[in-house]
């Protein structure tokens, strides 16, 4: 069973850098994305470091909605997921196989690059280490709630435009709590809170996703 | 809890249930709307702006209560498969909606005279936004479907999930605001409300609870008579080649 | 040109298994697709679903395979009833559908490699698959590359990478060429003949020995709705 769980993680991981595969796009939709708000709100250095986390939180946020929409879509239609329900795995812990790869593979790379978006947002080094660890420790929950929708959308079979009316409302609160860490660090609020709030989101979402997802993913197949 | 999943029984109840609600809605909305406009006393601060909170406050409390009947609905449609349930979400959805609609549109025009602004990222206001687009997926998932029990059982794991999100949501919103705005001028509606006030504030939240079992049932009926017209012309299809002799006479 | 039998691998010849389905019924939206069928499969025994298109001949191998539920009816595998929640026959079944549930990008080897790994089979089967389905010339190539015919032989050694009793069959035989069918007819052979089962919707003759099970004798008359508790109008 874990070996099952562990290679559907490698599979997918693999699957967003091969070919045809998202995660490049990803990684290039966030850079861009960052690099529009200086020309949105101007190159003024004190008022990027202002935005700056919130900035990096929200581009986190649209790539993640980005490359949800291939996350069960793809295996649904290549017939991988019938395959996928006869292993030993229940639907709800292939969601959760799934998620972790769409973490690893398509946000993680984004949480490493963001010290090089902050340096061009000019952050300061205290602020960029807080937005690390808070992206570190709030990204899971994105994928773990994008899972969820995104088997919903799949279940729809037209839900493409569905997945970000269902996910970007239930994305405020680790908007919230993301940006929060970042602001505390100037004295508003405390950092270690919203951290707390932050890991505790991903914890919640690590259950509640993949068993909602697992449910959308049975009525998918029906 | 299937005995109401005969639809014939329902709506025998349903017809029993509404020349009770349906005048009851009436008339406590002409008391409520008298007591809120007319008989209430203006506030010593807010003028007559105040009277909005008789129209804001039981639409803000309407549109979470119907949020708790999706989700309860949602509940014994994944849990008991029960077939009414499925109808009852569909039903209280849009209703749920067009309160949360109310409920913003009134706390905007209230904003515009209190801040000075028509709207303003008040912890309240943004929460109650957050549950619009929340009634505005569930309709969505509702909308994508062909198959009633599967759109049933995708808008119920959403309910569900909907439904637990509320409260971080809430909390995350409320965390957000007092950080960036201290001092919150949103207090008419908060313990601090005045006795005088109390009365029309009462009758018109239940006004708002009467109008909508009212409309629920209506739309319940509605529903059933939805699916038994689809029946019918599933089955139809035979009928109506085999036998058109008597649709002509 | 027929596939040698010896390397083969296939479930263990130990294997006693038996699938009864008692008053299965199967409904597609307001419609039954089927009623009231009834089947028995001893190991080494091969059923054959016959039916024209829309009888419901994948909603059956569907419901064998524990992707769908039935909407009445029960399975018994062993002389056991399946639980009609929860895994059911999923870890005995293996489903070939229409489409391959192959990943384009990646090479044939290492598709059916995950395979092998998910489903809990053994990596030393690939070789012996790929050698049962002439696919080895084609092993390093991703399975986009590959035509219709080759993308179909691809998702036929699935088959073989993990051992699993029961082969639910759909369509197998669509675009092969006449000579991938002879080989596909000594696979279930070799197959069968190691005590394992299969239920395969064909339109052409594979050549095997089987039962025919034809779903035209289970429809239900064209007035028969499903039962839906929301139409109950009368008490």
């Amino acid at each position: 069973m874990l070996a099952a769980f562990f290679s559907l993680i490698l599979r997918d991981m693999r699957l967003g850098y091969a070919q045809g595969g998202a995660a490049g796009l990803v990684i290039a939709f966030y850079a861009i994305t960052i690099s529009l708000f200086p020309f949105g709100v101007g190159p003024d250095a004190e008022i990027l470091a202002r935005i700056a986390g919130g900035v990096l939180w929200i581009a986190a946020l649209l790539a993640a909605l980005l490359s949800l929409d291939r996350m069960f879509q793809a295996d649904f239609e290549d017939g991988s997921l019938d395959s996928l329900t006869l292993g030993p795995l229940p639907l709800s812990l292939v969601a959760l196989a799934k998620a972790l790869a769409h973490w690893l593979s398509m946000l993680l790379p984004l949480v490493i690059l963001s010290p090089l978006f902050g340096l061009m947002l000019h952050l300061d080094g205290a602020s960029m280490r807080v937005v690390l660890i808070a992206l570190l420790v709030g990204t899971p929950a994105l994928s773990l709630i994008g899972a969820a929708a995104a088997a919903l959308a799949v279940a729809v079979r037209r839900g493409g435009a569905l997945i970000a009316l269902l996910v970007l409302p239930l994305y405020i609160p680790t908007l919230i709590f993301g940006v929060g860490a970042v602001e505390a660090v100037s004295g508003l609020g405390s950092v270690s809170a919203n951290m707390s709030f932050l890991g505790s989101l991903s914890l919640i979402f690590a259950v509640l996703g993949p068993l909602a997802a697992g449910g959308a993913l049975r009525l998918a197949l029906e | 809890m299937h005995w109401f999943a005969n639809p014939a029984r329902f709506i025998r109840l349903a017809d029993k249930i509404l020349p009770l609600t349906l005048p009851l809605t009436v008339g406590l909305l002409a008391v409520g709307l008298y007591l809120a406009l007319v008989a209430s006393p203006a506030d010593y601060q807010q003028g007559d702006t105040v009277r909005i909170m008789y129209i804001h406050v039981p639409s803000a409390y309407m549109a979470l209560f119907c949020y708790m009947i999706v989700a309860a609905a949602g509940f014994s449609t994944l849990v008991w498969r029960h077939p009414l349930a499925d109808v009852a979400g569909k039903a209280a959805a849009p209703i749920g909606l067009a309160f949360t609609g109310l409920a913003l549109v009134t706390g905007s025009l209230w904003g515009k005279p209190m801040w000075g602004a028509w709207w303003v990222w008040d912890a309240r206001l943004t929460s109650v936004l957050v549950l619009f687009f929340l009634y505005l997926g569930y309709m969505a998932i509702w909308g994508a479907f062909e198959d009633r029990s599967k759109a049933a059982r995708a808008a119920a794991i959403l309910a569900l999930v909907g439904v637990i999100n509320i409260p971080i949501i809430k909390f995350s919103v409320d965390w957000w605001t007092t950080l960036h705005q201290p001092a919150s001028l949103f207090r008419a509606d908060g313990p601090s409300i005045d006795p005088s006030m109390r009365p029309p504030l009462y009758v018109m939240l239940a006004a708002f609870q009467f109008y909508f079992f009212t409309v629920f049932l209506w739309r319940i009926k509605g529903e059933l008579a939805a699916i038994r017209l689809n029946a019918l012309r599933y089955a139809g299809e035979a009928p109506r080649s085999a036998s058109p002799k008597e649709e002509q006479p | 040109m027929m596939f040698h039998p010896t390397k083969h691998p296939t479930s263990s010849p130990k294997a006693r298994t038996t699938l009864n389905a008692q008053a299965l019924a199967c409904r597609r939206g307001q419609r039954f697709l089927f009623a009231g069928l009834d089947f028995s499969l001893e190991h080494g025994r091969i059923l054959i679903l016959r039916g024209p298109n829309g009888s419901g001949k994948t909603s059956l191998l569907r419901l064998l395979a524990g992707l769908s539920r039935p909407e009445a009816g029960q399975l018994f595998w062993c002389g056991m009833a399946v639980p009609p929640s929860g895994a059911g026959l999923s870890e005995q079944v293996h489903y070939v559908g229409h489409s391959s549930g192959m990943k384009a990008a990646f090479s044939v080897t290492d598709n059916l490699r995950f395979w092998a790994r998910y489903l809990g089979g053994a990596e030393d089967r690939l070789e012996a698959s790929l050698e049962a389905l002439d696919l080895e010339a084609l092993a390093h190539l991703p399975v986009g590359a590959l035509s219709a015919g080759q993308q179909r032989r691809v998702s036929l050694a699935r088959l073989l990478v993990a051992p699993r009793p029961l082969w639910l069959l759909d369509e197998p035989t669509v675009a092969l060429d006449s000579d991938n069918q002879h080989r596909l007819t000594g696979l279930i052979q070799t197959h069968v003949q190691n005590g394992g089962m299969a239920v395969i919707a064909t339109h052409t003759p594979l050549g095997v020995d089987g039962a025919n099970l034809d779903l035209r004798d289970f429809q239900p008359e064209a007035q028969h709705m499903a039962h839906d508790p929301l139409l109950a109008f009368e008490d």
